[in-house]
């Protein structure tokens, strides 16, 4: 078999663009729904890069949540490609600066199919697949910001039932066996039962603890 | 608006600073089993609380709304395997056609 290049990188993910694309038109939407603004949800888009911890941000501090709190939920999200970065390391050639742009394209699609088996990673198809991806999130975040204005009140229209729904889309796939199910319905307790006694945002922090179950082997 | 700024600037820069530490610092070296195992866990314990209080939160209270009847089109969606856009348009739909209603 022939070594994939950056074209099958950029092939691979482009049946997916049309789903980034909506994802990404919903993010812009919402966000601006949360009081965000048309140009601070682009922003965040070009330079967070990672759809799950947008969102998080975005409902903790749409719902009066601190800035921390808002912060650190999001950032606890995006630990993960602490340890998928690592995986990579070793096959991102090149000066530290290239490394370092490389490194921004590596989102858990463009991750999974730059994967080779064995430990191995393509560069070439990381590069073109996180390109592909970064430009349909940065566009779709403009297309729902900008026209989300065009959009009425966000209860009426059943917004705040959305977010609910995006984290559970986002959840069921990564729910993969049954630490990960446990993980997911401890958070949700914790979460539920802190409610009424913390500051918005809070709860959602709080329930990063779940994930201590993963020491247990 | 200004914490909306801080927000986007701090989370930016942190993820930036995160996915680019393993690349440019570490090199090769694998993660202690245990840390990996933890840090797996993250996104569903996360993901499960948002789920949790987006679906039941309202102020510093718990309560039982139209977002139930939402979040439970959506996972009716998510199992027929729609796409991420079809399950938000779907949970946005039945909650707004639900408040309509009543």
């Amino acid at each position: 078999m022939a070594e994939r290049t950056f074209r099958d990188g950029v092939r691979a993910m482009a049946p997916l663009v049309v789903a980034v694309l909506g994802f990404a038109i919903s993010f812009g939407v919402l966000a601006r729904a949360a009081g965000f603004g048309w140009l601070a949800p682009i922003v965040m888009s070009a330079t967070t890069f990672a759809g799950s911890a947008q969102f998080a941000a975005v409902s903790v501090l749409g719902d009066g949540g601190t800035v921390a709190a808002a912060v650190a939920a999001a950032l606890l999200l995006n630990a993960r490609y602490g340890p998928i970065g690592i995986s990579v390391a070793r096959w991102l050639t090149g000066g530290a600066w290239s490394r370092f742009l490389h490194a921004q394209l590596v989102v858990d699609e463009s991750w999974a199919i730059a994967a080779e088996g064995e430990g191995r990673f393509n560069r070439g198809v990381l590069l073109g697949a996180g390109l592909v991806l970064y430009l349909a999130w940065v566009a779709g975040t403009a297309i729902g910001a900008i026209l989300g204005e065009a959009f009425g009140d966000p209860s009426a229209l059943g917004l705040d039932a959305a977010f609910a729904a995006l984290f559970l889309g986002l959840l069921v796939p990564i729910a993969k066996d049954r630490r990960h199910v446990a993980a997911a319905l401890l958070g949700a307790g914790i979460a539920l039962v802190l409610t009424p006694f913390t500051p918005a945002g809070v709860p959602i922090v709080a329930a990063s603890a779940a994930c201590l179950l993963g020491l247990r082997r | 608006m200004i914490d909306v700024w801080t927000v986007v600037g701090l989370v930016g820069a942190g993820t930036i600073a995160i996915k680019a530490a393993g690349p440019v610092l570490l090199g090769g070296r694998p993660l202690p089993p245990r840390l990996g195992g933890v840090i797996e866990l993250l996104a569903p314990a996360l993901l499960g609380a948002l789920v949790a209080v987006q679906t039941f939160q309202d102020g510093e209270r718990l309560v039982l709304d139209e977002r139930v009847l939402g979040v439970a089109a959506a996972a009716v969606a998510i199992r027929l395997k729609a796409p991420l856009l079809v399950v938000v348009v779907v949970a946005a739909a039945t909650t707004a056609l639900a408040r309509a209603v009543t």
